[in-house]
């Protein structure tokens, strides 16, 4: 689920920061610039894990601040294809089943990942698995905050930097989230845990 | 800002779970500046990752236990992602080890899977609420026998 990932950056201390330690100041910055943000092609960081070189300071004509590159480790949440992971329902629509993982929200479960035959209950704004049995067909309801096991099947990273000012004035700016991960739990195991546990 | 290596290692659940619980007890104590607007975000990440690591079975696993768990696994011929998942998730049916080990049923005999079940559950903690429910449901059967 998590990764470690080196980096390389240069850090800018403002003067009035120059009473902490370097490394402490360091830290801060870093987890200011980076900590609960998507980084593209890389992944959600979450907390900088140790600092592994720090080159010379300097300070530049004009701005009284310190600069100094930076190599270090953060911790990022990064799942690789076709991990297991175990989540809570946020809600279903059309689209499927969005999956929440408390830090991370942009999970989504197609229609045709779901265990079939699946059928969208209109009414409640409920995806449900018509499981068959020997005795007939069950309903099993996919309801809000239930946990659910899923295999990630594919990752989407968009480039959410910003546009140039000729595009931007008309258009409705669509929010898409940087990443999402998309879901499958068409398998033996995946699905609600309640489906599994005997 | 560049990335040198975006995927350096992995890290298991038990690691990312004890480095935010040490964190925020540093942040604890220095409490001046953890409520500046920069640090937000590491707040709240902070908080919602362990809230939701502390549901799972990492929270009550220990760097001796990952140490002792990694070494039994070693005879079976896991790969690391493998088996960073059973440390991750301590499945405890065969449904949830064919999921995690890939062609479990070429790699794995039934009784290797079985084997699999009875290490994760006797090295990695599990639940203490579902394990008071076990022995509560053994006391009944007993009394049922007895009389």
């Amino acid at each position: 689920m998590f990764v470690l990932v080196e980096m390389v950056d240069t850090v800018r201390i403002p003067p009035w920061n120059f009473q902490s330690k370097l490394n402490e100041a360091i830290s801060e910055e870093l987890n200011k610039k980076l900590a609960n943000k998507v980084v593209y092609n890389v992944g959600l960081c979450i907390c900088l894990y140790d600092i592994t070189k720090l080159e010379d300071s300097y300070i530049f004509p004009g701005d009284g601040a310190s600069h100094t590159k930076v190599h270090f480790r953060y911790v990022v949440f990064h799942p690789f294809l076709d991990e297991i992971l175990v989540g809570k329902i946020k809600y279903c629509s059309q689209e499927g089943v969005h999956v929440t993982m408390d830090f991370f929200d942009d999970i989504l479960i197609p229609p045709e990942s779901l265990q079939q035959p699946a059928k969208f209950d209109e009414a409640e704004q409920v995806w449900l698995w018509e499981y068959e049995t020997d005795e007939g067909a069950h309903d099993l309801y996919m309801d809000q905050g239930e946990e659910i096991r899923f295999r990630v099947a594919d990752e989407l990273f968009v480039d959410t930097s910003p546009t140039g000012p000729a595009t931007a004035a008309k258009e409705t700016p669509k929010k898409e989230p940087p990443y999402t991960l998309i879901g499958t739990i068409c398998e033996p195991g995946l699905g609600l845990l309640s489906w599994w546990n005997s | 800002m560049e990335v040198k290596n975006a995927n350096a290692a992995m890290l298991s659940n038990y690691e990312v779970f004890k480095l935010l619980t040490d964190l925020k007890e540093k942040r604890k104590d220095s409490g001046r500046n953890k409520h500046s607007v920069g640090q937000q975000n590491l707040n709240t990440i902070t908080y919602e990752t362990l809230k939701h690591l502390s549901n799972t079975p990492c929270s009550r696993q220990s760097p001796e236990i990952v140490k002792e768990f990694l070494t039994t696994m070693m005879p079976h011929k896991l790969t690391k992602a493998e088996k960073l998942q059973l440390l991750n998730h301590r499945p405890q049916t065969a449904v949830e080890i064919q999921l995690m080990v890939e062609e479990s049923e070429e790699r794995l005999s039934e009784e290797q899977i079985e084997e699999l079940i009875q290490t994760v559950s006797d090295i990695l903690p599990g639940d203490p609420e579902q394990q008071n429910v076990a022995p509560a449901e053994a006391e009944m059967d007993e009394g049922g026998e007895q009389s």
